[in-house]
């Protein structure tokens, strides 16, 4: 842990202002990341800048029928949200799924998209990672690899974003809200975050000095066909060895829409497209699903320790999507998968 | 009379520990408090060849950078490094001593300030320069250096030619990985320093006459006195038997500031400390046609350090506890360039008894008889390595009721053929078995003439209950209401104690109390002889007790004077006896405690997810002073085992020679959504001979075996055997 000087935020453009002007200054939400990183020495800010106390904890409708989330929602008051829980349940689903309830109080909403992997090598500074350090290598290529990317990796860097309500947002076609010194701009969801090809320190596509000011959620929710299943080490508080979020929408007996996302594969929340135009049109079966899962997983690598995730991710994108169109959602709090 | 003894009495230190008040080694302020930080190896082995301070002595606020070439005297002889349990074989590990690197995570500086953040801050701008050296880390790739250690179970018969020729034959390796304590409280000392050469040392363990004397040879040419106080410890699990390393700098950080300083390790920094070797364990089981074993041919491997020898009993228990005309141990250690392994909750015995139980389940499935019926048809006695009697075995009845409670009659033996809708549900039992030891331990009483009276001793309660059950005993045995009695613990001055572990400290601290209460009553009748007209004239200590404030006629409950009036007859405010308790040394019975567990699971069949949906533990354990305590033992002790059978690894990446997941987000233990139904039952196990008070202890018995009965009825449930911990559910697909 570095020394460091701290400062609040009286504003968003008093936000933006404050980062702009330091070379080595970092927004501090509920820290519950931030921290943990600091103190190992990963992240060395000079200047945190406090952003908690801004008003972005409202979570409103919008014209269109959707939802603006504010980038200060706690998690669990997103979780717990009426409106969430009503219109969007995927996503409460998902959030709690994630840490603990502690840490979903602290967490924020623009917090949780920006957290780092949980790749063991990025947080030990005795060895080398080149999303800590680019250019020193990757251990986990040869290394402890279990949790590691099966999808998407590159030889530079072969870490999952650990973020379950992401998998979600990716999968509902959120929007990001972002403010920087060149004024406010929106990122589709799915180009938020990046692939690591060779730039693997870079986890998203945020400019340096641009703040999350909220999160959109369009008017679709899919609250009737929809489930996220999360397998991991142990029963809870823990991150996913594989997550799926899926969400159906079904007339007369068919497939009119889905939406299939993974998490713990990937660099970024995994959405597959292919595999969501592959279900459309069709009957909500085995068959349907197992292709679409066959679609998903056309392109996956392991490696030694994470090989079992491929055949893993497969049964979980089947076993969600029957959830999703039995309309029996895996519940959060009952760890029986249903 | 016993009031309390055998009663679920609530902790009497529990309204201090949920209200804040109890303190913890950290917990201990002073005006001034200097903090430190631990700058710590991150090289296996090698050498320090060059280590600059200069840019951390630059941060305002820092005091001092101890290195081991700056840093005072420390003794120079092994011997004083050797704590009261240290292996007897090896040259301890001396903090901050020389230029040798040993171990990933060893401390090679300590950072002193005014606050621990500066320190922490600090420490990162020490620059280590190391002269590394190869070095080995992984078991597997060692095991052509693996050597036998003598142990003390012989072999019987001739094993190999038995087991050659047996009807039915098991043979497999079973591993269980390097496993942590992780106790919640953090490692910490707080050293205070008195004057005059004297030193208070707030530290986090289980032995304070332990560490007490230790400190004093370690700093014997410049600390007159040492007085090492711990009253409440936030959970140890074996992790504090031994003075860990923090202790020893906080000292040095004292002595070379002549001021009083606290040090707490991080959690990653505790992964330095010991831990439960990972252990490979060969199990070769010969059985006759009729389900009796021909023969155990049992041989362990584990994991210690270069520098010491640290092994346990594992294979003693395959020996002890069937029935077998011929067996066979062997033990084996393999060094590694890593700390010395440690005691772990129930050490040798969680590890041996979980390869000799999965080896029995996978020997009914080869006899085709169900694996309580196999456990029944070996069933032994005798304590078979010294063919001994037991004072007491209901293991028996620990089978009966725990498979009654259950409901085992009902399980069908077939793999796969339980299910609950998507899941597989199997259902595996297991036997356990600890030691009843007892140690010699004194304990002090003052009796005033109110009525109250404190009760002290050395010992440590580390989370056990140790200060609820004396308290029992000593309310029993005065005859007082408990809320008269209060408890010192844990304080180096205070009346001798061993560290508390292996589960000793119930008998033993009991019987201290026990018998110094009977001293107590035996002045108190002195006491009651002398007035003249005495109602006890005549009465010998035998034949009077203690009893609702009064020395009591066990006769005639009519005769009887209070304790108040005794002691304004004879002038006394106050009343103090302090004794030695020792027990017999009986070499003519075995004792044991042991346990039966049975263990449900459900599997998801597609997506191999397991949870341990209800484990019911029957443990004899002779009698059981407090149920709930005890019940608490029992009840954390399944949860350990669950720990171990499913979750609990320390990953190495042996490629840099270091534990990966060195914190408790990535070391998994269970949480609460992996602990379901745990019923504990206490099998009535009268025994008059293992001590007057017949009391066996519980710390440990509870943990032994439950990671068998998951793995078995993860067998059961899903037809995979899987050996080596834990079990995640890529292995069950593998
Ligand atoms: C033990 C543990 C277990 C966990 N388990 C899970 C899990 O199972 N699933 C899961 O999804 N998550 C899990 N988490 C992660 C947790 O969800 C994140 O740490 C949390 O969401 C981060 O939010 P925060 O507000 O605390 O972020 P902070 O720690 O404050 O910040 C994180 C990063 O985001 C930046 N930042 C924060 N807000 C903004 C903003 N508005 N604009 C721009 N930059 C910003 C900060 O500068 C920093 O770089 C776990 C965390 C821990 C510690
Ligand atoms: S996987 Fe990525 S984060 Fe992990 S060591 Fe490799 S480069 Fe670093």
């Amino acid at each position: 842990m570095i020394n460091f000087q701290y400062s609040r935020a009286t504003d968003v453009a008093d936000a933006v202002q404050q980062i702009a002007a330091s070379t080595s200054a970092k927004f501090i939400a509920g820290g519950t990341n931030l921290i943990d990183l600091m103190k190992d020495d990963v992240e060395r800010p000079t200047r945190l800048i406090d952003i908690s106390r801004l008003p972005l904890k409202q979570v409103q409708q919008t014209a269109d029928g959707g939802l603006h989330i504010g980038a200060l929602v706690p998690n669990s008051d997103l979780a717990y949200h009426p409106l969430i829980e009503q219109h969007y349940p995927l996503v409460s689903s998902a959030i709690r799924a994630g840490a603990s309830q502690q840490l979903r109080n602290m967490a924020s909403t623009g917090g949780n998209l920006l957290q780092r992997t949980r790749c063991a090598y990025f947080y030990d500074t005795a060895t080398p990672c080149n999303k800590r350090e680019p250019g020193s290598g990757c251990s986990a290529l040869t290394g402890a690899q279990r949790m590691h990317a099966i999808l998407g990796a590159s030889e530079a860097c072969i870490a999952v974003h650990p973020s379950d309500l992401c998998v979600t947002l990716v999968a509902l076609d959120a929007k990001v809200h972002v403010a920087g010194p060149a004024g406010a701009r929106v990122i589709p969801f799915q180009d938020f975050h990046r692939l690591p090809g060779n730039t693997p320190h870079l986890d998203t596509n945020l400019h340096p000095h641009e703040i999350i000011t909220a999160i959109e959620l369009p008017a679709q929710g899919f609250a009737k066909n929809y489930s996220y299943l999360k397998i991991r080490d142990r029963l809870s508080y823990a991150f996913a060895l594989v997550s799926v979020a899926a969400a159906l929408e079904l007339e007369g007996g068919k497939i009119k829409q889905a939406r299939l996302a993974l998490g713990g594969v990937a660099h970024k929340p995994w959405r597959v497209h292919a595999a969501e135009a592959a279900l459309q049109g069709q009957v909500p079966d085995g068959t349907a699903f197992a292709r679409a899962a066959d679609l998903v997983l056309k392109d996956a690598k392991g490696y030694p320790h994470n090989m079992f995730k491929i055949d893993l991710a497969r049964r979980a994108t089947i076993r969600t999507l029957t959830q999703a169109a039995k309309g029996t959602p895996q519940p959060p709090s009952n760890k029986k998968i249903m | 009379m016993t009031a309390y003894i055998g009663t679920p009495a609530s902790r009497i230190d529990g309204r201090a520990k949920v209200t804040g008040e109890a303190r913890y080694a950290a917990d201990f302020n002073e005006q001034n408090l200097v903090y430190g930080a631990v700058v710590a190896s991150t090289i296996p082995k090698g050498r320090i060849k060059h280590i600059d301070v200069s840019q951390a002595l630059r941060v305002a606020g820092v005091l001092k950078v101890l290195t081991h070439q700056d840093r005072p005297q420390m003794a120079a002889d092994d011997d004083a490094y050797k704590d009261d349990v240290a292996p007897e074989e090896g040259s301890p590990y001396r903090p901050l001593y020389d230029d040798k690197i040993l171990f990933n995570g060893q401390p090679l500086a300590l950072v002193l300030a005014d606050d621990w953040e500066t320190a922490r801050f600090a420490a990162t701008l020490v620059q280590v320069d190391y002269d590394a050296a190869p070095y080995v880390t992984d078991l597997q790739a060692q095991l052509s250096t693996a050597y036998v250690v003598p142990k003390p179970e012989k072999p019987r018969g001739d094993a190999a030619k038995a087991y050659a020729a047996a009807q039915v034959r098991h043979e497999a390796e079973y591993f269980i990985p390097t496993e942590y304590h992780n106790p919640m409280e953090l490692f910490a000392s707080t050293v205070h320093v008195d004057g005059a050469g004297k030193l208070t040392v707030y530290d986090k363990t289980q032995g304070v006459q332990n560490v007490q004397g230790y400190l004093s040879k370690i700093f014997a040419g410049s600390v007159q006195e040492f007085r090492v106080i711990s009253p409440f410890v936030g959970g140890a699990f074996g992790a504090g038997l031994r003075p860990q390393y923090q202790v020893v700098l906080t000292v040095l950080g004292a002595l070379a500031l002549d001021r009083s300083v606290r040090l707490v390790l991080t959690r990653q920094q505790m992964y330095a400390l010991g831990y439960r070797p990972a252990t490979i364990e060969r199990l070769a089981l010969g059985a006759n046609a009729d389900g009796t074993l021909a023969a155990i041919n049992h041989e362990a491997i584990a994991v210690t350090s270069q520098f010491e020898e640290f092994s346990r009993n594992d294979t003693g228990w395959s020996g002890l506890l069937y029935k077998s005309p011929n067996t066979k141990f062997v033990h084996k250690l393999v060094r590694l360039d890593v700390p010395t392994s440690s005691d772990m909750r129930a050490p040798g015995a969680a590890t041996g008894v979980y390869a000799l139980e999965s080896a029995m389940d996978e020997l009914a499935v080869a006899l085709d008889i169900d694996p309580l019926e196999l456990r029944l048809r070996c069933y032994s006695d005798r304590d078979q390595n010294e063919n001994l009697p037991y004072t007491s075995k209901a293991l028996h009845e620990c089978y009966r009721q725990g498979a009654d409670a259950f409901g085992w009659s009902q399980r069908n033996p077939k793999p796969r053929s339980m299910r609950d809708g998507a899941d597989l549900v199997g259902w595996g039992m297991a036997t356990g078995v600890w030691e009843a030891l007892q140690m010699p331990v004194a304990a002090r009483i003052v009796l005033t003439a109110n009525g109250h009276a404190e009760v002290s001793c050395a010992a440590s309660d580390i989370g056990t209950g140790t200060y609820t059950i004396v308290a029992q005993v000593a309310a029993d045995k005065l005859g007082l209401p408990i809320e008269n009695i209060s408890v010192k613990l844990a304080d180096s001055t205070l009346p001798q104690a061993p560290v508390e572990g292996g589960s000793w400290m119930a008998a033993s601290a009991s019987h201290a109390v026990a018998s110094v209460a009977d001293d107590i009553r035996d002045e108190l009748l002195k006491l009651a002889k002398a007035v003249s007209g005495s109602p006890l004239a005549g009465a010998a200590g035998a034949d009077v007790t203690l009893a609702g404030g009064r020395l009591v006629s066990r006769k005639d409950a009519g005769r009887a004077m209070s304790i108040s009036d005794l002691m304004r007859h004879g002038g006394l405010d106050r009343m103090t006896k302090e004794k030695l308790n020792t027990f017999a040394q009986d070499h003519s019975h075995a004792r044991n405690t042991h346990s039966a567990i049975y263990a449900e699971v459900k599997v998801d069949e597609q997506l191999g997810v397991i949870r341990v949906t209800r484990v019911v533990s029957a443990v004899a354990a002779g009698r059981i002073l407090n149920p709930k305590t005890a019940g608490s033992q029992v009840m954390g002790s399944v949860v350990g085992g669950i720990g171990m059978a499913l979750h609990e690894e320390a990953v190495y990446d042996h490629a840099f020679g270091r534990i990966m997941n060195a914190n408790v987000a990535e070391y998994h233990m269970p949480v609460n959504a992996d602990v379901h139904d745990i019923k504990v039952i206490f099998v009535d196990e009268p025994d008059d001979q293992v001590n007057p008070l017949g009391i066996k202890g519980v710390g440990e018995i509870g943990i032994v075996g439950v990671a068998a009965a998951i793995a078995n009825a993860v067998y059961h449930a899903t037809g995979k055997r899987v050996r080596d911990l834990p079990i995640t559910l890529d292995k069950l697909k593998a």
